[in-house]
Formats: C-alpha cells, structure tokens, sequence
C-alpha cells in the first residue's frame, strides 16, 4: 500500500499541521512517511501545500508531480492539483469560497463543507481535523485512534485539553463529507 | 516536540535531527546566523536549551563571518564545534573554513542549500558542489563532505562529521538542501554520548591550546607561515592527509546497479527524486540503476569508473546546472557517454522530467 497525497489550502488554515498529524498517525502504525511543505513567504493568507506519503515500503521521491489524492481547500488550490490526481484517484474539496466545481470525470470526488461545520462548532481551528476526518473517513489511511495518539505526539503537553474537541472535529468530518462522483 | 526516549522511532525535519543529534553527540558549541531553510537547526536547539542539560553552548552570532571564526576558536581549542547556514551565509564563511584547514582545526559545517548566485532564493537547490567540494577559499585544501539524502542521514551525519573532523584535524561539511532541511521522516535519534571532560580533550588533542604545562613549548595554531618552504612542508603535509583521505573514506550507496544498463549518479535530496526515476524506468523495463556518493569529497571516483565499464551511459543528475558531472567524467575518462540533468534557481525536478531527459540525453544516444 502507498498513497501519495497532497493537501493544499491558505496559510493559516493548518494544512501543515494537517499532514503533521496525518504523518504521525501513519508513522504510529509503523508505516514509512515523508512530509514535505512549501516553504516559500507563505504566510497567513497566501497558499500553502504539503505532500505526505504513506507506504509499506521506503520512500523514494518526497516531491511528487502526480497524487493518488488530493485534498484543496481554496480556488487557486483545485485550479492547480486537480489535474495532477491520477486516474482513478480521489479529490476532496471544501465548497467554500470554490466558484468553479471540478470539471474531471475519472477520478472519486468528495465534497465536505468543513468551513461551514466549523463555524457552527463555533471552532474555527477545528476546521483542519474536520477535513482530516473527511479523509479518512474515505481513505483508509489511519485509524481514528492513533490520529488522537499523533495529536497528543504532536501538540504541545499545555494544549492537550484541547484535544477532545479535535477529536469531536474529526468524528464530525467522518460525518458530513459526501460523495459528489 | 516532545522528549524522544532512546530508540525511539520520532517524526522530525532534517534541520531539526541535526540539532537533536549535534546535543546528543556531545558536540560542545553551536555558532550560528539564522537563514532560510536552515533556521530550525538554531531554533531547535534555541527550544533544547542544552546549556541546562548537557552544557553545551549555543550562541546565535552577529554574523556567518563570525560564527565560523567561534567555531574556529572552539576547534582550536579541541572542542567539537559547528555551525549551519545555507549557501549565501556558507560563502561568508569560506574565509574560515580555509583558515581552520591551514591551520588544522576540527569543525562542522552545516549547509543547507538553496538557490544561487548571490542572494538567489529560498528554495532548494545542490548548486553548491563546486563551493563544497573545491574550496570557496583559498590555497590548495579539501573539506570533508558529507551528503545526507534522508532525515535519519542528517541526524547520523552529524557524529560521524566530528568523528572526521577529530581524526584528520581537518574541516567537515555536511552538504544538505531546502528538501532534506524542511521535509519530516522518521528517524532514531542517536543514542546520548556525553560531552569529553577536559581531561580528556588534553588526552585525544594534545596539539588544541587547552593551556600550556611546564613540560612543553605553546601549541600555536595558525594558518600563517612566512617562509615558503616550511609552507611548502606543511602543505606537503595537508596533500598527504588528504591522500590517506580519499584511501579510507570514500562512502557510497549503490541501488539497482546489478541488472542495470544506465545509471543515475545523484546525490542528497537528488538521489530521492532518482529512486523515483528507477520507479517509472523499471516499470517501462528500463534498468537503470542508481550510485549515490555519500562523501562528495572524496568522490567515489574508483567505482564510478568500474561501473562506467559495464553501463551504456550515465546520467549525472543534479538540482544545479552540472558540476558532479565533471568529477563523473574525470573518473568515467570517456569509457561510456555521461550527460546531466539538472534545474536551477529553486526549481525542483519532477521525476517525469528526468525520466524524459535520461531518455532522450542518453538512451536514445546509446541504441
């Protein structure tokens, strides 16, 4: 099994974090990982992607042209990587802020409105863990449980209590991501 | 980042690794400027405070010229020193890296590369080779160096770079770039060594300036030799070093060379995005193998040439406009045809392009 993935959104809407944690959980299931970010000026604003690759195996290239799965979670984002998901591969997207819907008819397509579900958890920083449970909910990539084990890996000791509402977030992503094609 | 236990399997960044490891090897001094991508190596240990723990010194210097000058007098002074910067500081720094090989200090150097000339960009690139390998500075010297192609290489580079550095007083540079220094992979970190007691530097650096006993003269330690024969001495004495170093650490990883009937010589984050290249060539029934120099310098000239004698072409593929290529074709010596494939300022490879490169540079000039 390998899955070569790319997450791509605005700086500050955690899609570093995102595959942080997405990593982490594969790397808890003893499985070989390579996370690998843009590190231009992005900041707060501008876009920011990362690529995670999970596999049985040892990773060759972390920098990639082509994914199995791509996960976009602005306009410039889906303009840019949806024609780089391979044939038969899959593509999530939040509806949010997207004016032109994905035009390919070859690939699995996934809608989550995470943006929205966050506003109304009144958890704006939820958003990422809600778009990571849509992932996972329809890429078995990890399970539930070590994704809560790589947050408390991953976050700082002094943020652990917020780590049930993570887990709420991803639980509530699982939930409300659907099937578009 | 919370603490790793012993053996622990962590997930980190190349820059990160290098300064976990450099804590955990007993290194006595960090001495650096921060510059993208290489700043987590200051940050990490910035975070580590190793000043409570082991007692090792981290001190973020006025500038890259000074930092190699502390580095230079830690060294001097038999300590395991070093600093890390990316490739517009690590030219600031060439001054003092040719004073500490005339005057035979031990040190490290970290550069994590991106692209060039001058200021350039942030991004990654390998169009430092030439810099690493011949010199920034002047006179007639060499620079261990050393090329990690994962996060657990930078992490284990670090040690066996001091190990060098001691056992030939002689300046190592771990060549790194913006792909090895930002991307996370697992890694184990090496176990804790402490740091040497002073009895000890006296004991395994009886030239360092530690202090001078009554029972001998002051160990001086210069660059600097006005008569030219005693220079001439002493550089007699560096070329003969350096023989012993090509001799006995020329390190290399050689992958899908058995069938194979085209290589791929890379290096560092370049031999990843090769392995892929294999990939997508083997899947095509395509053999091509890979030889990956660890040690840029010495090259691993000896073997390239074996395997130049059995391969109907070589691809030198490289993020930069094509400099190992030259130490490839001085080895290959026009046994097989050798062709590069690179890109510059920042721009990365995908390995569909290289696979298309090495089709039309060198297989489709071979059949």
């Amino acid at each position: 099994m390998k899955e070569e993935i790319i997450i791509s959104g605005f700086g500050g809407q955690g899609v570093l974090s995102m595959g942080k944690i997405l990593a982490c959980a594969a790397l808890v299931e003893g499985k070989e990982v390579s996370w690998m970010p843009s590190y231009g000026p992005e900041q707060r604003g501008g876009t920011a992607n990362v690529t995670v690759i999970i596999s049985e195996e040892r990773i060759s290239s972390p920098i990639l042209s082509q994914y199995d799965t791509a996960v976009v979670l602005n306009q410039p984002s889906l303009d840019r990587f949806e024609e780089k998901i391979k044939p038969g591969g899959t593509l999530i997207y939040d509806s949010y802020g997207i004016t032109t819907a994905p035009k390919r008819t070859d690939i699995s397509i996934y809608r989550i409105d995470a943006m929205d579900a966050a506003a109304e958890m009144q958890n704006a920083k939820a958003f990422n863990m809600i778009i990571l449970g849509g992932l996972l909910q329809v890429r078995q990539l990890a399970n539930i449980e070590n994704v809560v084990m790589a947050l408390r890996k991953t976050l700082p000791e002094r943020h652990h209590d917020l780590i049930p509402a993570n887990e709420a977030a991803l639980k509530k992503g699982m939930e409300i991501i659907t099937k578009v094609q | 980042m919370a603490k790793a236990a012993e053996g622990e399997i962590v997930l980190m960044k190349g820059n990160e690794a290098i300064a976990h490891a450099a804590i955990r090897c007993g290194c006595d001094g960090y001495f650096g400027y921060p510059i993208t991508p290489q700043s987590e190596v200051l940050e990490t240990l910035a975070a580590e405070k190793p000043w409570e723990t082991t007692g090792m010194v981290v001190l973020q210097a006025e500038s890259e010229v000074a930092s190699i000058n502390m580095v230079y007098g830690a060294g001097a002074a038999g300590k395991r020193a070093f600093t890390s910067s990316s490739s517009p500081g690590v030219a600031l720094m060439q001054e003092g890296i040719a004073y500490m090989a005339g005057a035979e200090v031990p040190g490290l150097i970290v550069n994590v590369q991106r692209g060039g000339p001058g200021l350039g960009t942030i991004q990654p690139s390998q169009s430092d080779y030439f810099q690493a390998t011949r010199g920034g500075g002047n006179g007639d010297y060499n620079v261990i160096v050393l090329a990690p192609a994962s996060v657990q290489e930078m992490a284990d580079f670090v040690d066996l770079a001091f190990d060098l550095a001691f056992k030939y007083r002689n300046p190592t540079m771990i060549l790194s770039d913006g792909i090895i220094g930002q991307m996370m992979e697992k890694v184990v970190l090496p176990p804790f060594k402490p740091r040497r007691t002073e009895a000890e530097i006296k004991e395994t650096c009886p030239w360092a300036t530690w202090g001078k006993p009554k029972t001998r003269q002051p160990n001086i330690i210069t660059s600097l030799d006005i008569d030219p024969n005693s220079m001439e001495q002493r550089n007699l004495h560096l070329q003969k070093k350096y023989q012993t170093i090509r001799e006995q650490e020329v390190r290399y990883e050689e992958l899908f060379c058995d069938d194979a009937e085209y290589l791929i010589v890379a290096f560092g984050s370049a031999s990843r995005i090769a392995l892929k290249v294999i990939e997508l060539c083997r899947a095509e029934g395509i053999k091509v193998g890979l030889l990956r120099p660890i040690t840029l310098w010495p090259f691993p000239s000896k073997r390239v040439e074996e395997l130049s004698t059995r391969m109907k072409g070589i691809l030198s593929f490289e993020i930069n406009a094509g400099q190992m290529i030259e130490d490839i074709r001085l080895a290959v010596n026009g046994k097989t045809k050798v062709a590069h494939y690179g890109r510059m300022g920042g721009i990365v490879p995908t390995p569909e392009e290289v696979v298309e490169a090495l089709k039309q540079n060198i297989i489709n000039q071979t059949n």
